[in-house]
C-alpha cells in the first residue's frame, strides 16, 4: 500500500466512510469530521507512519492529499 | 396548583431483557441475568458474577461512528431512550422540541472510558490519549446525546447520587413538568460499571457477593443467606409527560406519578442509617407529596440489594411508616433478578413496577429460601402473584446516604 492507500484505509476506518467514496480532493469537511475527529485521526496517522503532526500542521489539514503530501515529505 | 404527570412510554436495557414484553416475561417468571462476569477477566477477583448484557449491539440504535465515540453507559441510555420515544409514540415533528427536555442520571458516569485511556496514557503517553475521552467519561453525556439526538432543548441535566440517581432524576423531571417549565421530559438512568477498577473497588468495600459458584442463586434480597449484591448494568427510560399534551395526543399511559420523596441519611458514607430513619422520611415525604395515606399502596419495589445492611433497615423503615399496614401490602425486590443497576436501578425498577400494574400482577423476589427474623413482610417469594395494585411505591438509596421514593398511580381516565 502506498501512503495515499493507506492514509484513506485510516481514514475510512475512523471515520466510517467507505474507501471508494475518498479521493485526494475530498475535504474533512464533505465527510463531516469536526475538529476532535481530526485529532483523532492524526493520531492513528502519528502512529502508522511514526511522526509527528503538530497543531499547528493540524490546522492546515484540509483535505486527505494534504495529509498525503504532508506525510510524503516528512518520510 | 401542579400539574398533573403521567407515563407514557418506557424502554430497558437490562440482563433479562433489551424489550418490554421480553422483560416482563422474565420478571414474572423469576428469571435471573446473573452469570460469570464476561465484560472482562475477572479470576483475581473475590466477586466474579455480574448481570451483563454480553449481546448490547450498539449500532442496532446508533450510527457506528456515532457509537465509537460513546461509553457504554452512553449507548445504553439513547437505545432505551429512543426505545421508551417510540414506546409513547412521539414523533419529534409533531412537538414543541423547545418543551421536551431529557434528565437521566448515572451513578458512575463513564468509568471503562476512564480505564481505557488511563492504560494508554501510561503505554503511550498523553499525546495518544483520545480527545473524545472527556465527552464519553461526564456523566451528563447521557442526556446529552439523547437530546442531540431527539433533538430537545428543553431542560437537559444529569443526576448524580450513586444508586439513587435515576428515581432522583424521574422525581426531579416530575417537578419540572409540575412547575410548567417543560411538557414532556425523557427520564431515567443508566449505568455501564461491570469494569475491573470499579468492580476492584466495590469489592474491596467488601459489597459484592461472593457466591460465585451459583450466579443465578446469588442476588437473594430479604434472604437470610443474602451476602452482598450482585452488580447489573443497563439502563431505563420513561417519557414523562404532562396529563394534558398526553391526553391531547391519546397517548397510552402507563400511570400516573403522584409523589416524590427525598431525604440524606446524615449517618455514614456507606451504611445505611440503622434506625431507617432516612428511608423513612423518603418513604413519608413521598406519600405526603401525593396526599395518600399509608394504607392505599399495595405494592412497594424495594431497594432490596441482598446487602445484609440494606434488607433489614429497609424493612424496618417500612414498618416505621406503614404501621399495621406494613403486613398487607406486598414488597418485591427486581435485583434479585437483574442485579444492583446502581444509577440506572431505579429508573428500571419503576418499569418493571408499571408492568406490575399494568399485569395486575406482582413479580417475585426470587431466591428467597431461608426467612429471616429482621426481614419479615410479604416479599412475594419466588412466585408471582396476581394482585391488585393501584398505587405503589419505589424505593432506591445510594452511598453517602441519599434517599429517593417515587408514587405511581393506576391511571383510570380521570
Amino acid at each position: 500500500m502506498n501512503v495515499e492507500e493507506k492514509v484513506k484505509a485510516i481514514v475510512s476506518e475512523q471515520l466510517e466512510v467507505a474507501v471508494d467514496s475518498l479521493t485526494i480532493e475530498t475535504t474533512f469537511e464533505e465527510i463531516d469530521a469536526d475538529s476532535l475527529d481530526i485529532v483523532e485521526l492524526v493520531m492513528a496517522l502519528e502512529e502508522e507512519f511514526d511522526l509527528e503532526i503538530s497543531d499547528q500542521e493540524i490546522e492546515e489539514i484540509k483535505t486527505i492529499g494534504d495529509i498525503v503530501s504532508f506525510i510524503e515529505s516528512k518520510v | 396548583m401542579d400539574r398533573r404527570v403521567v407515563i407514557t412510554g418506557i424502554g430497558v436495557i437490562t440482563p433479562i431483557g433489551s424489550n418490554k414484553e421480553e422483560f416482563w416475561q422474565n420478571l414474572v417468571t423469576g428469571r435471573s441475568g446473573i452469570t460469570t462476569v464476561t465484560g472482562f477477566d475477572a479470576s483475581a477477583y473475590s466477586c466474579r458474577i455480574a448481570g451483563e448484557i454480553p449481546d448490547f449491539e450498539p449500532t442496532r440504535y446508533i450510527e457506528k461512528r456515532e457509537a465509537r465515540k460513546m461509553d457504554r453507559f452512553t449507548q445504553f441510555a439513547v437505545a432505551a431512550a429512543l426505545m421508551a420515544w417510540q414506546d409513547a409514540g412521539l414523533d419529534k415533528n409533531e412537538i414543541d422540541r423547545d418543551a421536551a427536555g431529557v434528565i437521566v442520571g448515572s451513578g458512575i458516569g463513564g468509568i471503562k472510558t476512564i480505564e481505557e485511556q488511563h492504560r494508554i496514557l501510561l503505554e503511550k503517553g498523553p499525546r495518544r490519549v483520545s480527545p473524545f475521552l472527556v465527552p464519553a467519561l461526564i456523566a451528563n453525556m447521557a442526556a446529552g446525546y439523547i437530546s442531540i439526538m431527539l433533538q430537545l432543548r428543553g431542560p437537559n441535566l444529569t443526576v448524580v447520587t450513586a444508586c439513587a440517581s435515576s428515581n432522583h432524576a424521574i422525581g426531579d423531571a416530575f417537578r419540572v413538568i409540575q412547575r410548567g417549565d417543560a411538557e414532556i421530559i425523557v427520564a431515567g438512568g443508566t449505568e455501564a460499571a461491570v469494569s475491573d477498577i470499579a468492580f476492584a473497588g466495590f469489592c474491596s468495600a467488601r459489597a459484592l457477593s461472593q457466591r460465585n459458584d451459583e450466579p443465578a442463586r446469588a442476588s437473594r434480597p430479604f434472604d437470610r443467606e443474602r451476602d452482598g449484591f450482585v452488580m447489573g448494568e443497563g439502563s431505563g427510560i420513561v417519557i414523562l409527560e404532562s396529563l394534558d399534551h398526553a391526553l391531547k395526543r391519546g397517548a397510552q399511559i402507563y400511570a400516573e406519578l403522584i409523589g416524590y420523596g427525598m431525604s440524606g441519611d446524615a449517618y455514614h458514607v456507606t451504611a445505611p442509617d440503622p434506625d431507617g430513619t432516612g428511608a423513612c422520611l423518603s418513604m413519608q415525604r413521598a406519600l405526603d407529596d401525593a396526599g395518600i395515606k399509608p394504607g392505599a399502596v399495595d405494592y412497594i419495589n424495594a431497594h432490596g440489594t441482598s446487602t445484609e445492611y440494606n434488607d433489614r433497615i429497609e424493612t424496618l423503615a417500612i414498618k416505621k411508616t406503614f404501621g399495621e399496614h406494613a403486613g398487607e401490602l406486598v414488597v418485591s425486590s427486581t435485583k434479585s433478578m437483574i442485579g444492583h443497576l446502581l444509577g440506572a436501578a431505579g429508573a428500571v425498577e419503576l418499569i418493571a413496577t408499571l408492568l406490575c400494574m399494568e399485569h395486575q400482577t406482582v413479580h417475585p423476589t426470587i431466591n428467597y429460601e431461608y426467612p429471616d427474623p429482621d426481614c419479615d413482610l410479604d416479599y412475594v417469594p419466588n412466585q408471582a402473584r396476581a394482585r391488585q395494585i393501584n398505587v405503589a411505591l419505589n424505593n432506591s438509596f445510594g452511598f453517602g446516604g441519599t434517599n429517593a421514593t417515587l408514587a405511581v398511580k393506576r391511571y383510570l381516565d380521570k
